[in-house]
């Protein structure tokens, strides 16, 4: 029995979550939960998405028993959800196919995206070109700069890739020119918001569509080990992936589940995008209510971390309330932490870790230690490191 | 009987229609802003809609997004545009003060820490783009309580079902967003907001403005025929970017000085 109930019918996870949008997207958001209602139980919309994860992403993920990765750090097992095989190499596909069939649904011929590293837009427009739907990708100029390779992948997918000039320049400016675009072109246009973040019924929506590994993840724990693992690790910027696998362990009793943060240069150095971890005020940004890193004047502060896909202010508003009810615990990994997991996977086990996965891997290594050679850490090691070579590379001071 | 009510009485009775031009509070420097609204009331500015700066201005276009980050240079916050408000007071207690704005710096001091200071600075409305009603009871109550105006905005998607429930929330006037989009967009189909405020007419009586859209005498004379109010913004802000330190104020009462002649020499 499911006892776990959340979000409410507008979207809220306790005080978290929420609508907060300019009136003109309130009628949007209205249709598209009416119309995510329909036929989020609908077996026809069901049996598609399925097949596309099977057959197009190559799903189920395999589970992996990191044998020489536990041996070396010296405790727990670590087992890895390979969400690094899917198609684009990384969870964010799963999301994307999810909400694209629903844009078909809804009969809207254009999608449009932000993205941070790229992943997500590249996520976007694999699927936009997969059902012939129009797709512009909205990424912060700063970003299309360090992320190159990503941005020529998605316009060989035939997208349109919009440098975005304001703020910042990343990925959180980025969501703020998507939010504009929506708003002018609402009446033929889906956003395909890339994590369990933005207004009602988002959150709710991502984290539906992601459930597929932590679903799948329990039924392959049962079939390789025979029970679940002790702690479930996923790193956490938007959190779509964590709440992806934490979800459907959420009722299950003596399974720990710990999202990792980036802590960047440390939570005490400020330069980090940690806002659960360090404990951040609550506000209001990108259509939801949550831990949100900002100044006393309530305006948002800039982040740090060497992932991209990390580097976000807020957080999905549903990890505000686990953290709050003390279902999830939050931790933050540092740049270098997760610099020295990433090479630690790659030479120990032949994986090339994204730069996001690698700040689970680094949390994963400090927790086995402390644990028992017969007990198991779950990693959900949401995306592979191909698009992040050159930014390891310029860490070690290498011209490719 | 509010200052932003009476001013709107005051109005219906000369058969005219309030000229409401917009700046961001502490664009293109703080020590401007005070002096800018000064200007706005000498030249025709019925009431003052003073943009608080945010570092994510979702519903805005460029034009105010630059605004925004010209004032946020200089740390303008809440608490600063608060103080400008004060400011203006001791020389002028007569031109209604709505501040427009988003949600999170509100959040950031609380919605009654923020409720009894903009009643200390004598703040007479607000705006708060990304509130919809349904998110807000309890900041609508602090606002009411103090008689400040929660103004909302409607736009061309918002059902009528809708509108019922955003005018029950409302005091001051209703703002009509008169296109899809961010500030600062084109294409004002005046046709269209006709129909749409005269619809909007059949659910409230509170007075109604129309902003988005407006950027010269023309569209202003047309707006005013069918409106209470006429708001200017991204326009103003434009000419606030174009103007340097010797010419700024100068440029600003021209501006004035011709969408207010547009908005009297409409026929109602």
């Amino acid at each position: 029995m499911q006892l776990y109930d959340m979000p409410d019918a507008r979207g809220h996870f306790g005080q978290y979550g929420g609508t907060f949008v300019a009136e003109t997207l309130v009628e949007a958001l209205e249709e598209l939960r009416v119309m995510y209602d329909k036929y989020r139980h609908d077996p026809e919309f069901l049996a598609e998405f399925h097949y596309d994860l099977k057959h197009f992403v190559g799903r189920p993920s395999p589970i992996y028993h990191a044998k020489r990765l536990s041996d070396k750090v010296g405790g727990a097992q670590i087992y890895l959800k390979r969400e690094d095989l899917n198609h684009t190499g990384a969870h964010k596909i799963n999301n994307t196919i999810g909400q694209a069939l629903l844009a078909k649904r809804m009969g809207k011929p254009r999608v449009i995206a932000e993205t941070g590293a790229g992943q997500h837009g590249v996520a976007t427009a694999t699927i936009a070109a997969r059902l012939g739907l129009e797709c512009v990708v909205y990424m912060g100029s700063e970003d299309v700069k360090r992320q190159a390779p990503n941005v020529f992948r998605m316009k060989l997918l035939g997208a349109t890739v919009v440098p975005v000039e304001s703020g910042s320049k990343t990925l959180k400016d980025a969501l703020n020119e998507a939010m504009r675009d929506w708003v002018t072109n609402v009446h033929n246009t889906f956003y395909i918001i890339g994590t369990v973040a933005g207004p009602h019924p988002y959150p709710m929506m991502v984290r539906d569509f992601q459930s597929v590994i932590g679903v799948e993840a329990k039924e392959q724990m049962m079939e390789m080990v025979g029970h679940q693992p002790d702690a479930v690790v996923a790193c956490v910027g938007g959190g779509s992936n964590a709440m992806g696998i934490f979800y459907p362990y959420i009722d299950v009793p003596n399974v720990r589940l710990i999202g990792v943060e980036a802590a960047g240069h440390g939570i005490e150095s400020g330069m980090h995008a940690a806002p659960l971890t360090a404990n951040s005020p609550v506000g209001v940004l990108h259509g939801n209510r949550t831990y949100l890193m900002q100044d006393a004047d309530g305006q948002i502060i800039e982040t740090h971390s060497v992932s991209a896909g990390l580097d976000y202010p807020g957080v999905g508003p549903e990890h505000a309330w686990l953290k709050d009810i003390k279902r999830a615990e939050y931790v933050a990994i540092t740049d270098d932490e997760a610099m020295a997991a990433f090479h630690n996977l790659c030479r120990t086990e032949g994986i090339i870790p994204a730069l996001e996965s690698s700040h689970a891997l680094a949390y994963a290594e400090k927790l086995a230690k402390t644990m028992s050679k017969d007990q198991i850490v779950l990693v959900n090691l949401s995306g592979r490191g191909d698009k992040d070579i050159n930014t390891v590379a310029k860490l070690a001071n290498i011209t490719l | 009987m509010s200052r932003i009510q009476s001013t709107f009485s005051t109005l219906k009775q000369q058969g005219k229609t309030a000229l409401i031009p917009y700046i961001t509070a502490g664009d293109p420097h703080p020590k401007h802003t005070v002096n800018l609204m000064h200007t706005l009331v000498k030249h025709g500015a019925d009431m003052i809609e003073l943009g608080v700066p945010f570092s994510d201005p979702m519903a805005d276009g460029p034009v105010i997004q630059r605004a925004s980050e010209r004032a946020l240079v200089h740390k303008v916050g809440l608490t600063a545009v608060l103080d400008m408000v004060k400011e203006f007071r001791q020389t002028d207690q007569k031109t209604p003060i709505i501040l427009m704005g988003y949600a999170n710096p509100i959040e950031a001091i609380g919605a009654t820490v923020f409720a009894d200071r903009a009643k200390a600075a004598d703040v007479d409305g607000v705006i708060t783009v990304d509130y919809p009603p349904e998110e807000c009871g309890d900041f609508v109550k602090a606002l009411r309580s103090r008689d400040i105006d929660p103004v909302f905005l409607l736009s061309p998607t918002t059902e009528p079902t809708r509108v019922d429930l955003i005018v029950s929330q409302a005091s001051g006037f209703i703002y009509y967003v008169s296109l899809k989009g961010v500030t600062g967009a084109a294409n004002l189909n005046i046709e269209e907001v006709s129909k749409r405020v005269a619809s909007i007419r059949q659910q409230t009586d509170l007075p109604v403005g129309v902003g988005f859209g407006i950027r010269d005498a023309a569209t202003a004379q047309a707006t005013a025929a069918i409106a209470d109010a006429v708001v200017v913004g991204s326009r103003m802000v434009q000419v606030i970017e174009a103007s340097n330190d010797d010419n700024l104020l100068d440029n600003v009462s021209a501006l004035m000085t011709e969408l207010k002649t547009a908005v009297d020499a409409a026929k109602k």
